[in-house]
C-alpha cells in the first residue's frame, strides 16, 4: 500500500495541488508495483470530509485516513509525522510521499528521522522499483539526482508541478476516523498565531490571458511600477518568482512555479527572472513567453519563444511607451 | 544570553552553469567557486544577530572538507566567536550522517549550545532533512523554514513565511531551527572583522566512521533544451519588435 499526505489549507475541504500531483504519482508507482492500493492520510480539522472524499476518491485514494483530535488542529511538523505514522503502522504501508511543499517536505523529514529510513525529497520519477531509484531536483533543479531507496518504507516528496493532477473517475474515497496519540515532546513547536493571510488573488493569476512576471532583476519592492504598468495595459497581471516573496516584495499569491501558482497563458512576460527549473516548472505552459534580461545565456531567455537583451527598467518602460504611442 | 551554534554547509557556486564532477557526485567549484547557500548566510546573519541581542556567543561549524575552513573564516568575519571544522568528504555522507556529525559536537561542548541554526537545505544537495534529524538526534524541538528569529526570555520567537500567512511558533530553549532566505540582508564584513577572524583559532575534528551515506547513484544534468528562440533586439531599442510581436500574438488591447 502506498500512503499519500494529503494537504488541506486552514478552514478549506479542497485539496492542495501539488498533494493530488503526488497522488498521481502514487498511482503511477501502483501500476508498476502491480496494482497496490493508494490510499490519502488527512490531519488537522476538515469542515466538509464527503466533499474531500470524493474529491480525493476521483483522484485515486480507495481510502482516506482522516487523523484529527488532540494535538493536531494547529500545525507542527512533529505532531503531524507522529499522526502519519500512526496511520503508516496501521495500514503497513510501503512508501509514504507527499507533495513538495514545505509542509509535505517538513513532515516527510520527520517521519524518515522517526524511523530512521532515508528520504528523497523533491522526486521527479522513478527508474525502477527493486529497489526503488529515483530521479529528484538538485542544485536548484540544475542538475537530476538518481538516488535509491531499499529501506521500507520509501520516504519521499514529489516536486511540485512535476506531475500533472487529474481526475481518474474513481468514486468517493471512504473515510475512516482516526485520533492518533500525539505523545508531548512532538508538540513542543506548533504554529502559535498565524498572521491574516494576504487574500489569496491566485485564481486570476491561473485564469489571465497575459502575465507579466519579474524576478530578483526588479531589484526590490519599488521596481514594480512599469511591470504592474505593462500587464495592465495588456490586460494581464503580475506574477513574480519565490525569490521575490521570500524578499516580501510581492505578496505570496503572485508566486508562480513549483511552490506557487501554474500559468498557462498566451503571453508570459518574464523581467529579470533566471529560469530556474523551480519557476519554470510553473510557466512552461505558457503558450508564448518573452524574455527581459541583461544575461542573454540565462535560462529563461534560452527557452523562450522571444527575448530582449537589456535593463528591464530600461525595456519595460520603453515598451509600455510604444503600446502608449501606437493607440 | 544564548550560545548559538550555525551550521554552514561549503557548496560550489551554482548560480553560473553547473558543472559535475568526474564521479557524478556532486558539484564541481573548480571553475564557478565555493561558497555557502544563500539559507546558511541568513542563519549565520540571524545567529549573529541573537548572540548581539543576548549578549552571547556564536559559534560557526561546517562538516566538510579542509578547505571548508575557508565559509568558517568568512562566517567568523561576520561576528560568529568561535569555529569548529569536522573533516570529511560530504560526498560519502547522507542528512543522517551530518546531523550525527553536528549533535556529535553539540553534546560534547562543555558549554553546549542552546539554538542551533541551519540552512533550511543545502544549496547543492537540496534534502531538507538535516535540521529534522539532529533535532531528533538531539531530542530537541525544531523549527523549519524561519525567515526571521529572535530569542526572547529564553524563548525563540520564529516566524515562517507560509502560503498560508506569517506562521509564529514560539519554543523554550534548547531549539533547532532552520532558517530560509528572505528574513534578513546578511552583512557584509568589516575589515576589523576580517583581521579579528584571521586570529581565530579553529578547532578541528575527524568525522566518525561507517556513514549511511546519501543512497546516491549519480548525479545528471539535464540535456540542454534546443533553443529556438527569437532575439527581438537589445536594450528600450526592441520596444517596436516587442510591440509588433504582441500584435501577432493578438494581445494589444
Ligand atoms: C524546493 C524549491 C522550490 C522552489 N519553488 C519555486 C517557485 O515556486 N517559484 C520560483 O520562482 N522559484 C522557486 N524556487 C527558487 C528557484 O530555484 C530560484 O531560486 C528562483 O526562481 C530564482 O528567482 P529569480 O529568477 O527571480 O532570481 P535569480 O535566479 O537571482 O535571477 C535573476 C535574473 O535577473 C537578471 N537580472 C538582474 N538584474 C536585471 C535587470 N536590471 N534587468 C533584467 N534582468 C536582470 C539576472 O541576469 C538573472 O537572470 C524553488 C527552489 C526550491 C529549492
Amino acid at each position: 500500500m502506498i500512503l499519500v499526505l494529503c494537504e488541506v489549507a486552514p478552514g478549506s475541504s479542497e485539496p492542495d495541488e501539488v498533494s493530488l500531483e503526488a497522488l498521481a504519482f502514487a498511482r503511477a508507482l501502483s501500476e508498476a508495483g502491480g496494482g497496490v492500493a493508494v490510499r490519502a492520510v488527512v490531519v488537522g480539522p476538515v469542515p466538509d470530509g464527503d466533499h474531500l472524499a470524493a474529491v480525493l476518491g476521483d483522484h485515486g485514494a480507495g481510502e482516506v485516513r482522516h487523523a484529527d483530535g488532540e494535538g493536531l488542529a494547529a500545525y507542527g511538523g512533529a505532531a503531524w509525522a507522529a499522526a502519519v505514522q500512526a496511520v503508516r503502522e496501521e495500514t503497513g504501508s510501503v512508501a509514504v510521499l507527499a507533495g513538495g511543499t514545505p509542509r509535505g517536505m517538513e513532515v516527510m523529514a520527520h517521519l524518515a528521522a522517526r524511523l530512521q529510513v532515508p528520504m528523497a525529497a523533491n522526486v521527479v520519477s522513478f527508474d525502477g522499483l527493486s529497489p526503488l531509484t529515483v530521479r529528484r531536483q538538485v542544485a536548484g533543479g540544475a542538475a537530476l539526482e538518481e538516488m535509491r531507496l531499499p529501506e521500507r518504507p520509501a520516504v519521499l516528496t514529489v516536486a511540485g508541478h512535476a506531475w500533472s493532477a487529474h481526475g481518474v473517475g474513481g468514486p468517493a474515497a471512504t473515510w475512516v476516523a482516526c485520533h492518533p496519540e500525539v505523545p508531548a515532546a512532538d508538540r513542543r513547536a506548533t504554529v502559535v498565531r498565524t498572521a491574516e493571510p494576504e487574500p489569496d488573488e491566485s485564481g486570476s493569476l491561473r485564469s489571465a490571458s497575459v502575465v507579466v512576471g519579474a524576478g530578483r532583476g526588479a531589484g526590490g519592492p519599488g521596481g514594480f511600477g512599469p511591470v504592474t504598468e505593462l500587464a495592465e495595459l495588456l490586460g494581464g497581471v503580475v506574477g513574480v518568482t519565490r525569490v521575490v516573496t521570500s524578499l516580501g516584495w510581492r505578496p505570496h499569491h503572485e508566486q508562480i512555479g513549483q511552490t506557487g501558482s501554474r500559468i498557462a497563458p498566451d503571453l508570459y512576460i518574464a523581467c529579470g527572472i533566471s529560469g530556474a527549473i523551480q519557476h519554470w516548472a510553473g510557466c512552461a505552459s505558457s503558450k508564448a513567453i518573452l524574455a527581459v534580461n541583461t544575461d542573454p545565456e540565462a535560462p529563461m531567455m534560452t527557452r523562450a519563444t522571444y527575448a530582449v537583451v537589456g535593463d528591464m527598467h530600461e525595456v519595460v518602460p520603453a515598451i509600455v511607451e510604444e503600446i502608449r504611442n501606437r493607440a | 544570553m544564548t550560545r548559538v551554534l550555525v551550521a554552514v554547509k561549503r557548496v560550489a557556486d551554482s548560480s553560473g552553469e553547473a558543472v559535475l564532477t568526474d564521479d557524478g557526485q556532486g558539484l564541481d567549484g573548480r571553475y564557478a567557486g565555493w561558497t555557502i547557500g544563500n539559507h546558511d548566510a541568513c542563519a549565520v546573519e540571524l545567529g549573529v544577530r541573537v548572540a548581539e541581542a543576548t549578549g552571547g556567543t556564536v559559534t560557526v561549524l561546517s562538516v566538510g572538507p579542509t578547505e571548508a575552513e575557508e565559509q568558517i573564516r568568512s562566517a567568523l568575519a561576520l561576528g560568529a566567536t568561535a569555529g569548529v571544522l569536522v573533516e570529511a568528504d560530504p560526498r560519502t555522507l547522507g542528512p543522517a550522517d551530518v546531523a550525527a556529525e553536528i549533535a556529535g559536537v553539540v553534546r560534547e561542548a562543555t558549554e553546549g549550545y542552546d539554538l542551533v541554526l541551519l540552512g533550511n537545505d543545502a544549496a547543492d544537495t537540496g534534502d531538507f532533512q538535516v535540521p529534522v534529524r539532529l533535532a531528533y538526534a538531539l531530542d530537541r524541538p525544531v523549527v523549519t523554514g524561519a525567515g526571521m528569529v529572535t530569542v526572547d526570555d529564553g524563548v525563540v520567537v520564529a516566524t515562517v513565511n507560509s502560503p498560508y500567512g506569517d506562521e509564529t511558533y514560539e519554543v523554550p530553549l534548547p531549539v533547532v531551527v532552520s532558517v530560509l532566505e528572505g528574513g534578513v540582508e546578511p552583512r557584509y564584513p568589516s575589515l576589523k572583522g576580517r583581521m579579528a577572524a584571521k586570529k581565530v583559532a579553529v578547532e578541528t575534528r575527524q568525522a566518525g566512521s561507517d556513514p549511511a551515506g546519501p543512497g546516491r547513484v549519480r548525479w545528471h544534468l539535464p540535456p540542454p533544451a534546443p533553443s529556438s528562440t527569437e532575439v527581438l533586439g537589445e536594450g528600450p531599442a526592441a520596444a517596436p519588435a516587442v510591440v509588433d510581436a504582441l500584435g501577432r500574438l493578438g494581445v494589444l488591447p
